[in-house]
């Protein structure tokens, strides 16, 4: 494997991955419990309409 | 607009809206496609376009689809043909929102069937079916010839005469699909999710390991060690007659092919992410949870999919015969990747654990393009969702059925695959930006897209989504039609089997161009009667 090839799939790697730890680690913060959690299912399927 | 219609399912939570837009993007295309367009456009080099395009391409599109998904969702409607007519309300609208209800319809009928492969091979390498003999020289034949005669390209209608197991996996896949999506949203898409992509992940982590781990597994040839093997796959090579990696970045080819594997990766154009969004509640964050989905998507492709299997493949094929099946989607899947678990210890499991993998990203992926479909039906005509799925399942059965039944060279499955789920998602595509840049105002999309966002749109997002979107897909829409039209078009007109199947596509469109309609004038009414 050549010195580019490294650079090329270290740097590809770390940055899907960088991305992946930032993105997930802000949602996970972000959605503290009961924060972002709706109500019971409001559900209308209609089901007694047909 | 009905009461009714204001009070529709919700997701549950953030983290299950990310987890089931990704599993709609994650496919095949993560651990097949990417890995093969990568080595074949430049290695290495080919990541620089595949990333600059992920940038100014795909997380673009995919907050428009996002922030359109929950501007029409705010005002009661689910589906793209509903989101279409509250920004703008026209018969363009209408003609869009039905393609962009075909589309995933269409790619279901044949990507179930290539579905029912994987769990078809996962139950074989569970069960013990699958038995090459002893001799290695055979094991590509045998393969490549197992596959054939399990899909029945031999001749049409080869899987009617007498047992096929590749039907029996067709028929389960589809229970699966609609007992999830009869489940509903919450219950059913977003609990699965949360469930089988975590699944997916470690299936995919062990294979990894153990791929990177081998080392050299066969001391007679030292050249097939996991260093040549990453190296086939991320050295930056000349492709053509490109002698280095400059001439590379400036084949025009290598930008189309990675801004289309970026554009098909994460399932934009679709309808499935805007009728998705629609489920959200009129202040959820759109913009983190559409670059998390994106974030998990890349990561699937270009962690797991990049350093899985086209290593695996060299590790024990080599370099010759890989680059012979390295360009086909089904020749690395199906041919080239089972012959290296013949090699490992434990390689029915290993076997089991990959087709297992497959077959979860598709499951993932297919019971999300009901949705838009199902969503329709409940928004233009107040359906219940039995009924919308008793609509729905016979006319993707019927596509099933006449993908299954025309299996010769796979004609009809190719047809669909290229009308529908290349071209017309380029289309669809390109309408969106047009409705979200230039319709909605550039301005007032941001603004939506920012509201109640846990991560801000940076501004020069703006001239990328409104000016280099739509020119980057009207030149990939140049190329297709360049490069492919005249042979699918001549394909068309020669083969009577690609005829019927654009035929039937098209009887598919019209009908649904007609429900468009009047659910569109049912629309219009109840806009009368609230005014």
């Amino acid at each position: 494997m050549t010195l580019a090839g490294w650079l090329l799939m270290t740097s590809s790697v770390g940055f899907v991955v960088g991305l992946s730890i930032f993105c997930f680690t802000r949602v996970l913060r972000s959605s503290a419990p009961g924060e972002h959690l709706h109500a019971p299912l409001d559900i209308d399927t209609h089901e007694k309409d047909d | 607009m009905s009461a009714a219609r204001q009070a529709r399912e919700h997701w549950s939570t953030k983290l299950g809206v990310i987890l089931a837009v990704a599993g709609s993007a994650v496919g095949l295309g993560n651990f097949l496609r990417f890995p093969g367009r990568a080595a074949l456009y430049g290695g290495g080099a080919f990541m620089i376009p595949y990333f600059i395009s992920l940038l100014i391409l795909g997380i673009p599109i995919c907050w428009v689809e996002w922030t359109l998904g929950r501007h029409g969702g705010r005002h009661g409607f689910n589906s793209a043909p509903g989101v279409f007519s509250v920004v703008w309300p026209s018969a363009v609208s209408r003609c869009f929102g039905a393609m962009a209800v075909l589309i995933p319809i269409v790619i279901y009928m044949y990507y179930v069937f290539i579905e029912a492969w994987c769990l078809g091979y996962a139950w074989s390498y569970l069960t013990g079916a699958i038995a090459p003999g002893a001799d290695p020289a055979s094991y590509q034949a045998y393969f490549a010839d197992r596959f054939n005669s399990y899909i029945g390209v031999a001749e049409d209608g080869a899987l009617f005469h007498g047992f096929a197991p590749a039907l029996v996996a067709v028929v389960v896949c589809y229970m699966l699909n609609f007992i999830l999506i009869y489940r509903g949203l919450s219950k059913g898409i977003e609990t699965f999710s949360k469930w089988a992509m975590p699944a997916l992940v470690t299936a995919a982590l062990v294979i990894l390991v153990r791929v990177l781990t081998l080392g050299t597994p066969n001391p007679a040839l030292p050249e097939q060690n996991v260093i040549n093997a990453l190296g086939f796959m991320w050295n930056p090579k000349p492709i053509g007659e490109s002698t280095n990696i400059w001439a590379v970045l400036a084949n025009p080819q290598v930008w189309l092919e990675a801004a289309g594997q970026i554009f098909f990766t994460l399932s934009v154009g679709f309808g499935i992410i805007i009728s998705y969004a629609s489920y959200l509640k009129p202040d959820d964050d759109v913009v983190l949870s559409g670059l998390t989905a994106t974030a998990a998507n890349e990561f699937c492709e270009v962690c797991l999919g990049g350093l899985i299997t086209i290593p695996a493949a060299f590790l024990f094929l080599g370099a010759a015969p890989l680059t012979a099946v390295v360009g086909s989607t089904i020749g690395l899947g199906f041919h080239a990747v089972p012959v290296t678990f013949e090699y490992l210890p434990f390689g029915q499991l290993f076997g089991f654990l990959w087709f297992g993998l497959l077959f979860l990203a598709a499951i993932t992926s297919s019971v999300s393009m009901l949705q838009p479909a199902i969503a329709f039906l409940e928004d233009g005509f107040d359906m219940g969702r039995r009924s919308a799925m008793a609509v729905l399942g016979f006319i993707t059965a019927t596509g099933t059925l006449l993908v299954v039944y025309f299996s010769k060279d796979t004609v009809a499955l190719d047809v669909m695959d290229f009308w529908v789920g290349t071209a017309l998602m380029v289309v669809l595509a390109l309408f969106e930006v047009i409705l979200f840049g230039w319709v909605l105002g550039v301005d007032e999309g941001l603004r939506e897209a920012n509201r109640g966002s846990d991560l801000q749109i940076p501004g020069f997002f703006g001239p990328i989504i409104r000016y280099v979107c739509p020119a980057y897909l009207i030149a990939i829409l140049g190329a297709f039609v360049y490069q492919s039209f005249p042979t699918q078009a001549r394909a068309v007109a020669e083969r009577p089997v690609a005829l019927v199947t654009v035929t039937f596509i098209l009887f598919v469109f019209t009908f649904l161009w007609l429900l468009t309609h009047l659910a569109a004038r049912r629309w219009e009414r109840e806009r009368g009667r609230v005014r």
